[in-house]
């Protein structure tokens, strides 16, 4: 069908009001022609009897209320997907930017994707070998998980994210990355360019990037696009997908700005009070399916609002992801990279991915010991802040020296250093053996007796 | 009136049609050319409101809605045990089949299999007068738990017809009753009830018996009884939902039915690997065949993440009307309210704290109530116990949810960062955690564990207490200053702490640990605490004994003493009682 309607009844913010429409569907797709070149496109979010109101993804700035014409496709918003995105670049609403032409479709579906089944799902059990002690070792990466990290404004993160899907993502025969820029600045985008053009893996992976002065409401689609490209690699093609978005402190931004917008009422901090639905739709389509090869797996990185954990986006991100890996300030002051805090940090899907099948039998009980003794060391500090390091018990002072090792030679690794998972083990029984043996409570007997080796 | 009911605004999952209809309140709908399920929510004079509980991307204006008849009910039958279910009762395995792992909507599939024959066992005469919830027939629903068809709640009279006992389909008639004004009425396995309103009882019990669960900080320290109701808060990571797995695991109770509602999907699918693999203690077979698993996880619809809790609740008290124990696990209500929170701002209605609507404390109230242990209609006991995990935003308790679930449940089982943290696990903090259940229960204690086992439990809380007030001095001055008693104080409740609080759930001997166990092993502590007091009242270093050895042993013990050697806790003893000889006798020969 191809009527158009001419004129709008009212603009405000990225949203317009028409009047007289028959036939429109809910979230379907429409084409705004404000003049010859300039088509910009929008989607139906609520439906009033004739009248409907509509998201225009590139802005409305320019639009008036009489030179539009306004032309309903119909279907909702969907992208072309095609094995050969990898190597591509594509902005936040799935259109080829590298003048190389569109892709040749193999499948148009709908950006919102569908929930996957319970039942339909395969239990996550790989581990991912990362080559970063403090994360193999104690919040290890499984495949088909959603594990996002936590950092804050001038952290690490972006080096992290590069080398964990450099280390990580090419350990799979057939990988693929996917990477999703929402409100970043072009030199970020740029840096990920780089590191994987330097890495060789460029021709692997396929960027959306919605830059920081982009319109917002393409940000709300950017991870859209990336998610439903990464699911049709993996589960159309087979792959091991590895979907890094950046920065998704930007996308729920945008979030609440376009709720604003809408008039809604706001939850906490602004936010619309569906954000955790609408985050969910997001992280929820990592994982693996029953009976097919492939998996998406999912780091979201996140920038903390002025280092704040409790603040509604890591709140709700946590509450969504199968764990988080939180960076820490303190670290990074001392020159620790990665700085892991691995206290506040978790991976729900470890237990059922390491041990004797996966990685070592020791894994389990280590990691467990490992956490127990720095809390402890971490204690030990504290009281060190106010009585001063000489007037600690002997054992505090031990705990002490543990925590020191433990974070510069466990945690800290250089940036070109990449540990197997049995080097990283057994740095962590060594570190463990600066402790009398009755400090170890979480380690049974078998286990002490095959690897405990204290100094002395 | 108009026999065409048109869609006329789309607003996410609300539909209104304009004008006046003949819907009733809370009536189940077809919305749509797909048939997508909505329930009514709201009418006036001018509109109708419907909530859709499945995706409304693609619904037109003008598309027509179809009413069903009947409120929004549950089909109520065998076969739902080792189920899978979503929000609103659809079995996602049959899902599966036809829309392949995505989840497609517009699929209106019975939560009960009508193909599925069962071997029914009639248990009712001819000319017998039967009233609402009399048993007429029964048949093995799995290895553990036979099903026992009952009456369904509005309907008596006289048996006029009894089918013989052979195999029947779920919708196959079995007895036809006649009630007093001369009504047949066909009563087949399946039965409905509306999902909203409770199942009738015949009267309300006293509680008497606690749930145990094998999680030592639980049963000893905040015990939650059959029928009652109990919270657990936690920010994120702070193991809610290890807790709750472990709870539906390991309860005693002879049903379970897990909710998982707007969580991961990935652990909704751990639960179900996990439990058809895992051997319930108690009747030898498979976890799964005493389990009824209801996910909509976070990104299913929202309206039915809303449905999902009173769909379990439903399920829950249909078995508990057959005489169960029933125990409703529901991961997370936080998530139920967000969900109210969302279709109550698409209402536009005014907004009370955080913008959670101002019914919410009412809801919660509602559901809660629901748990119970009843004498039901058929004369039979029967209970629902209520386990709601609370997700407070910003792990900061004092948000609405959490402090109107405090309000309804007498349980409550902070969990808290900074123990989670250190990996204490279950991280219940014991500070800030209660149970209003201990002093009801306190008889069943004594008489069914041992006599002094609430006096015991008093003491290591006791000496809990004591330890947080000691820890304030020693995060200013350092342990080594503290006197001996007070040290030895702060060591027994590290026993305390990392032995008996702490449980590893990945432990053979530690996952799951019976009442005695937990008896032995307090009554151990307390014999070393006494003991050891001993050692200090004679100005001996507490040093000396802890040098033995005896302090990790103690706390080691759970690891290495399988639940069925409880003997072993004797000679624990007898070592205890050996140490501290020996230390004092040492001291006089040096003295």
């Amino acid at each position: 069908m191809n009527i158009e309607y001419i004129g709008l009844k009212e603009i405000n913010g990225p949203l317009i009001v028409l009047d007289g429409i028959r036939e429109s569907c809910y979230e379907e797709l429409v084409e705004i022609h404000c003049n010859e070149n300039d088509i910009r496109t929008g989607r139906v979010i609520t439906i009033e009897g004739d009248r409907a109101v509509i998201q225009v993804f590139e802005g409305t700035s320019g639009l008036s209320l009489s030179n539009t014409r306004t032309r309903l496709t119909g279907r909702p918003m969907s992208i072309n997907v095609s094995k050969d995105m990898l190597g591509r670049v594509f902005n936040g609403t799935g259109k080829a930017t590298d003048r190389l032409g569109e892709i040749y479709p193999e499948a148009q579906p709908d950006i919102n994707g569908s929930p996957l089944n319970p039942v339909m799902r395969e239990y996550p059990r790989d581990y991912i070998a990362t080559g970063f002690s403090s994360i193999d070792g104690l919040i290890t990466l499984i495949r088909g998980q959603k594990l996002p990290i936590f950092s804050g404004a001038g952290m690490s993160h972006n080096q992290l994210a590069v080398q964990i899907a450099r280390q990580a993502a090419t350990m799979s025969k057939s990988y693929g990355i996917v990477f999703a820029a929402m409100g970043v600045k072009s030199d970020v985008a740029e840096y990920f360019k780089q590191s994987f053009e330097e890495s060789g893996a460029l021709s692997h992976v396929a960027m959306f990037i919605n830059l920081a002065n982009d319109p917002i409401i393409e940000r709300i689609l950017t991870p859209r696009c990336a998610l439903t490209a990464a699911e049709h690699l993996a589960f159309a093609h087979g792959m091991d997908i590895l979907v890094i978005m950046t920065d998704m402190t930007s996308y729920a931004e945008a979030l609440r700005e376009l709720s604003s917008s809408k008039g809604e009422i706001p939850g906490r901090k602004g936010y619309p009070g569906y954000m955790y639905s609408d985050l969910a739709s997001l992280y929820e389509r990592a994982g693996r399916i029953k009976g097919r090869p492939g998996s998406v797996t999912q780091i979201p990185i996140l920038t903390m609002p002025n280092d704040d954990i409790t603040h509604p986006i890591p709140d709700l991100t946590g509450y969504i992801t199968e764990g988080q890996i939180v960076l820490d300030r303190g670290l990074e002051q001392k020159g620790i990279y990665p700085p892991v805090s691995v206290l506040m940090s978790l991976s729900r899907l470890m237990k059922d991915g390491i041990g004797e099948k996966y990685t070592r039998d020791d894994h389990a009980a280590l990691a467990g010991q490992l956490y127990a003794s720095y809390a402890k060391a971490q204690e030990a500090r504290a009281l060190a802040g106010v009585i001063g390091e000489t007037d600690l018990s002997p054992i505090d002072k031990l705990y002490l020296a543990f925590g020191r090792q433990f974070e510069r030679q466990f945690i800290g690794q250089s940036k070109t250093d990449s540990r197997t998972i049995e080097q990283s083990l057994d740095l962590g029984w060594e570190l463990l053996s600066m402790l009398p043996i009755e400090e170890l409570d979480r380690l049974d007997k078998k286990l002490l007796d095959n690897y405990y080796n204290p100094h002395i | 009136m108009s026999s065409e009911l048109k869609i006329h605004g789309i607003n996410g999952p609300v539909v209104t049609i304009k004008g006046r209809t003949s819907l009733g309140m809370l009536e189940m709908v077809y919305v749509g050319d797909n048939r997508l399920i909505g329930e009514v929510i709201g009418i006036s004079d001018n509109h109708t409101v419907i909530q859709v509980y499945e995706s409304t991307t693609g619904l037109r204006p003008g598309e027509i809605v179809t009413p069903s008849g009947g409120l929004m009910a549950c089909a109520l039958g065998p076969g739902m045990l080792r189920s899978i279910y979503d929000g609103i009762a659809r079995p996602l395995e049959k899902i599966a089949d036809i829309s392949g792992p995505f989840i497609k909507p517009g699929l209106d599939i019975p939560a009960i299999d009508i193909e599925r024959l069962w071997s029914v066992e009639i248990r009712t005469k001819i000319n017998n007068t039967v009233t609402p919830g009399t048993v007429i027939a029964t048949c093995q629903e799995t290895p553990s738990i036979i099903h026992r068809i009952m009456i369904p709640p509005n309907l008596s009279g006289r048996v006029v017809y009894v089918a013989s006992s052979r195999q029947y389909k779920a919708t196959d008639k079995i007895v036809t009753i006649m009630n007093d004004k001369g009504e047949r009425h066909n009563i087949s396995l399946v039965q409905h009830w509306p999902i909203r309103m409770p199942r009738p009882i015949a009267q309300r019990l006293p509680i008497n018996e606690p749930l145990i669960t094998g999680q030592r900080v639980i049963d000893t320290l905040f015990p939650i009884a059959k029928g009652g109701a109990s919270a657990i808060p936690g920010g994120f990571g702070t193991g809610k939902t290890m807790l709750q797995h472990q709870l539906a695991k390991y309860s005693d109770a002879d049903i379970i039915i897990y909710v998982g509602c707007g969580e991961r999907g990935n652990e909704m699918t751990q639960a179900l690997t996990e439990f058809s693999e895992l051997v319930d203690p108690r009747t030898g077979q498979s976890l799964l065949d005493r389990t009824v698993l209801i996910a909509n996880t976070s990104n299913m619809p929202v309206a039915a993440r809303e449905a999902s809790i009173y769909t379990g609740i439903t399920i829950a008290e249909y078995y508990r009307d057959m005489g169960y124990h029933v125990a409703l696990m529901a991961d997370s209500t936080s998530r139920w309210a967000e969900a109210l929170r969302e279709i109550s701002g698409r209402l536009e209605e005014m907004p009370a704290e955080e913008g959670y609507p101002a019914y919410l404390p009412s809801r919660l109230a509602a559901f809660y109530e629901r748990a119970g242990r009843v004498s039901t209609l058929n004369g039979g006991e029967g209970s629902i116990t209520v386990i709601g995990a609370v997700s407070p935003q910003g792990n900061d308790f004092s948000e609405p949810v959490t402090q109107n679930t405090k309000r309804f449940t007498r349980c409550f089982w902070g969990l808290e960062k900074s123990l989670a943290y250190a990996r204490h696990y279950p991280a219940v903090n014991w500070n800030l955690s209660y149970s209003e259940y201990v002093d009801e229960l306190s008889p069943w204690f004594s008489k069914e564990v041992a006599d002094d086992f609430i006096d015991l439990r008093a003491e290591i809380i006791r000496l809990l207490n004591e330890e947080s007030e000691l820890m304030e001095i020693v995060k200013l001055i350092g342990a080594d200053l503290l006197a001996d008693d007070q040290k030895l104080i702060l060591e027994i409740a590290r026993i305390i702490r990392v032995g008996f609080l702490q449980q590893n759930a990945l432990h053979q001997n530690d996952s799951f640990v019976p009442i005695g166990k937990q008896y032995r092993f307090m009554k151990v502590i307390v014999a070393l605490y006494n003991g050891a007091r001993e050692i200090t009242a004679r100005q001996i270093p507490i040093t000396r004994l802890k040098e033995r050895g005896i302090f990790d042993k103690l706390i080691k013990s759970k690891y290495e003493i399988p639940n069925d050697e409880l003997d072993r806790f004797d000679q624990l003893t007898d070592e205890i009682n050996a140490d501290i000889r020996t230390v004092i006798s040492e001291h006089e020969n040096e003295g």
